[in-house]
């Protein structure tokens, strides 16, 4: 039986998608920008792609940017934001847990002498808007917060955030990673003072290679990647027709059944919670006070920290049962030092490296869910027998 | 430019009555490295040369950077062929030959000509001086050193003339194959592989052995363990990599024996499973890549207690080396970069915070009693259940 619980790594492509991209590739392959008719019928394409985002976000076509993903719509927002906006100010506001993608670009804009305040979390992962509002000065031209957090699944206050920024400063622009979180919650940037928002096409069942940067029509941003004059001069290179197809397909069909999803992503979420607890000397981490079930967070990532066992064995040792998961996120996992999101929450050192992330899908099955258990509960004691004495 | 290479050998030279296995055995390997490379080579031996031949078009850059890697070349040397036609033409060409090879020719020089072709009509000595005067009168700057000079012009005259200066290094050591084969105990970090390519470069072909532990060692802990197999293969030609499920087996000393002794008992065991398969193969030693006192199971006395338990011999090249020397070759090879990367190997996951360095060979002998149930059950399944990955 292979359970594939990793969906925050990356997805299953919905068939449907991978049949509009198939048909795009080999049938209506032309260049959006060429004159001819191939041409012509491509760019319907990308129009269809503009047209559902702006519908399921509720704005306009032309604030939807595709990008090559979630990396390069955060490196774009915040790069092409600092830049634009260069004479108002030369302060950034971010949180300790995000994305590498907005860390890392992040200590790019303070190499080039760009200001930036990292907010800490509390033991949830969650932002305080105190602080927030503390941290903000005259100068700071954006925050950055992420939706949803990609190893523990908390909820960031976005909304809130998002009204506190636009409170204290309107000119302060605000972007949201919503890589974790879109399609899993619903987010209207207009209505939640989000001036900028990134998505990306392969965390819901899309494909690889593409993403969004919804950039609201009133901010001013550079271009941070020049060439051929594509999407409004903002994003040079050739339209990724199928990608964006593929994308905005994936992205309907999982608006279609939404709310029963997330719904029964919640019962699942619940019910493996449930499981996890019938074992010694586990640690769920993320979740809120008094919310055992996991309301207020992520309907489908639970981090778990067995103590005794190093993620990377019990990683392997489920894998041997067809089960796949990941030792604390995808994009940490390969570097040795331990997270940094763990760490700010204050996850104690010995569980540091003993931490795993299930995330689930909409193909999970409550099966599924039980077959993991019974995996879990078999190997763990006897991981626990075989560790390192010291 | 050049359509040929000179390999020069080294101590093939000296072998006696059986030189020409040594012969034929590098003419073999040049074959194979070769066999990757674009274009077409005949390789021929002739007067205790090797001469290796383009025919038509060919990436001379490529076939260099492989030939550097064949044991047993001490130096290669790319060769310009020309017709003969008179000798006013061969001043001609070998005044265009330092033209193109020498784009600096403030440089000292010396022309050596040689006759395999006694019919030639002129001597050779005669060949040097007038040589010389070409080359003079068409390059003022350079001068003539008889001694020590820059650039030596090697001319020889056969049926063709060949042209040559330029020696570039070649690993050096004796062909692979012509000393054997031996069993590599081959772990994924950095000694390993280093210790696999020293005793190679002596001619001897590798087979290695790899001990793996799922789910305590992941499968791209194997994978790079492929990796560092291929690239010494790239030197030694294709290796066999036995791959060894040991997770029972560790499991089993782990619960039976005092962890303290864990690392040496476990290396007993797989010395000792090596050493089976090494027979099987027809290999006539094993190769570690400790280093004495390294860490705690390569301290002397671990030394010994790790090397009771074979009868074959077991090679340890890097035995004097520091480190820091090892990583210097393992950079040179090209397997530092890969060694590096963070996968746990076997060795590592259960080791105690204070293993044994002294262990006593008699106590170590008594506590493997522990193991007596079922051990040999386990070493048998671990060997049948072993599978076999040829890496080229």
């Amino acid at each position: 039986m292979e359970v594939y619980l990793d969906n925050s790594a990356t997805t299953r492509v919905f068939p449907e998608v991978a049949e509009l991209m198939t048909k795009i590739m080999c049938g209506d392959y032309g260049n959006p920008s060429s004159l001819h008719r191939k041409g012509m019928e491509a760019e319907q394409y990308l129009r269809y792609g503009r047209e559902t985002f702006a519908r399921l976000l509720k704005v306009n076509e032309k604030e939807i940017l595709f990008t090559s993903g979630g990396t390069e719509s955060d490196n774009m927002a915040l790069v092409g934001c600092a830049a634009a906006n260069r004479r108002r100010g030369n302060h950034l506001i971010t949180t300790g847990i995000e994305h590498p993608a907005v860390l890392n670009t992040m200590r790019y804009l303070e190499s080039l002498g760009y200001m930036v305040t990292y907010l800490s979390v509390d033991s949830c992962g969650r932002i305080s808007l105190e602080e927030l509002q503390r941290a903000m000065t005259p100068g700071t031209v954006l925050v950055s917060v992420m939706h949803t957090n990609n190893e523990i699944g908390a909820l960031e206050p976005v909304e809130e955030a998002g009204a506190l920024v636009k409170r204290m400063n309107p000119n302060t622009l605000f972007h949201v990673d919503a890589v974790q979180g879109f399609g899993k919650a619903k987010i209207y940037p207009k209505r939640m003072g989000i001036d900028l928002l990134s998505a990306s096409g392969h965390k819901i069942h899309g494909p690889k290679g593409v993403g969004l940067l919804y950039v609201g029509e009133k901010v001013k941003i550079q271009p941070i990647i020049h060439g051929g004059g594509q999407q409004m001069n903002l994003r040079s290179g050739t339209d990724n027709v199928p990608g964006i197809a593929g994308f905005a397909k994936a992205a309907e069909l999982l608006y279609e059944h939404y709310d029963d999803d997330v719904r029964r992503l919640y019962g699942l979420k619940r019910r493996f919670l449930e499981g996890v607890r019938k074992l010694e000397g586990v640690k769920i981490n993320g979740l809120l006070p008094g919310r055992p079930e996991g309301e207020g967070t992520a309907p489908h990532i639970v981090s778990v920290s067995v103590a005794g066992v190093r993620s990377e064995v019990l990683l392997h040792a489920l894998e041997e049962d067809g089960i796949y998961v990941s030792a604390g996120s995808a994009c940490a996992a390969r570097k040795p030092q331990p997270s940094v999101t763990l760490k700010a929450i204050g996850v104690e050192k010995p569980l540091l490296d003993s931490t795993i992330r299930f995330s689930f899908s909409v193909y999970t099955t409550e099966e599924e869910i039980d077959y993991t258990l019974r995996a879990m509960y078999g190997k763990i004691p006897i991981l626990r027998k075989y560790t390192r004495r010291s | 430019m050049f359509t040929a290479f000179l390999i020069k050998y080294a101590e093939i030279g000296i072998k006696g009555k059986n030189r020409y296995l040594f012969e034929d055995a590098l003419v073999h390997q040049i074959r194979n490295a070769l066999k990757k490379c674009e274009g077409e080579f005949s390789i021929h031996k002739s007067q205790g040369r090797i001469h290796v031949e383009a025919a038509g078009e060919f990436d001379a850059e490529e076939t260099v950077e492989r030939l550097k890697k064949v044991f047993g070349i001490s130096g290669i040397c790319p060769v310009v062929y020309a017709e003969d036609e008179g000798f006013g033409k061969l001043c001609d060409t070998v005044v265009g030959y330092i033209g193109r090879v020498y784009p600096d020719r403030n440089k000292t020089f010396k022309v050596h000509a040689r006759r395999a072709r006694k019919d030639y009509p002129k001597e050779s000595m005669e060949i040097n001086a007038d040589l010389g005067e070409a080359v003079l009168r068409a390059y003022p700057e350079m001068s003539v050193d008889v001694h020590e000079p820059d650039i030596l012009l090697n001319i020889e005259i056969r049926d063709k003339i060949y042209i040559y200066s330029e020696t570039i290094p070649g690993p050096g050591g004796m062909p692979v194959g012509t000393g054997g084969k031996a069993m590599l105990l081959l772990s994924g970090g950095i000694d390993s592989p280093v210790a696999g390519y020293m005793i190679a470069k002596r001619g001897v072909k590798l087979d290695a052995v790899y001990f793996h532990a799922p789910p305590y060692t992941s499968d791209r802990a194997k994978a790079k363990v492929v990796d560092l197999a291929r690239i010494v293969a790239g030197y030694t030609g294709p290796i066999w990599l036995h791959v060894i499920n040991f997770t029972d087996i560790q499991l089993y000393i782990y619960e039976k024996c005092p962890h303290e002794e864990l690392t040496i008992i476990m290396r007993r065991y797989m010395m000792r499973i090596a050493e089976h398969i090494a027979e099987e193969t027809g290999c006539l030693g094993l190769i570690t890549g400790e280093s004495i006192g390294q860490v705690a199971s390569q301290t002397m006395s671990s030394l010994a207690a790790t090397n009771e338990v074979c009868t074959l011999p077991v090679y340890r090249p890097l035995i004097g080396f520091d480190k820091k020397e090892i990583v210097e070759v393992s950079e040179k090879i090209g397997t530092f970069e890969t060694s590096i990367l963070p996968y746990e190997d076997c060795c590592t996951i259960f080791v105690a915070k204070h293993p044994v360095t002294k262990p006593n060979v008699k106590v170590i002998r008594r506590h493997e009693r522990n193991l007596e149930e079922k051990i040999e059950e386990l070493v048998k399944t671990a060997l049948e259940t072993k599978e076999l990955i040829v890496v080229e």
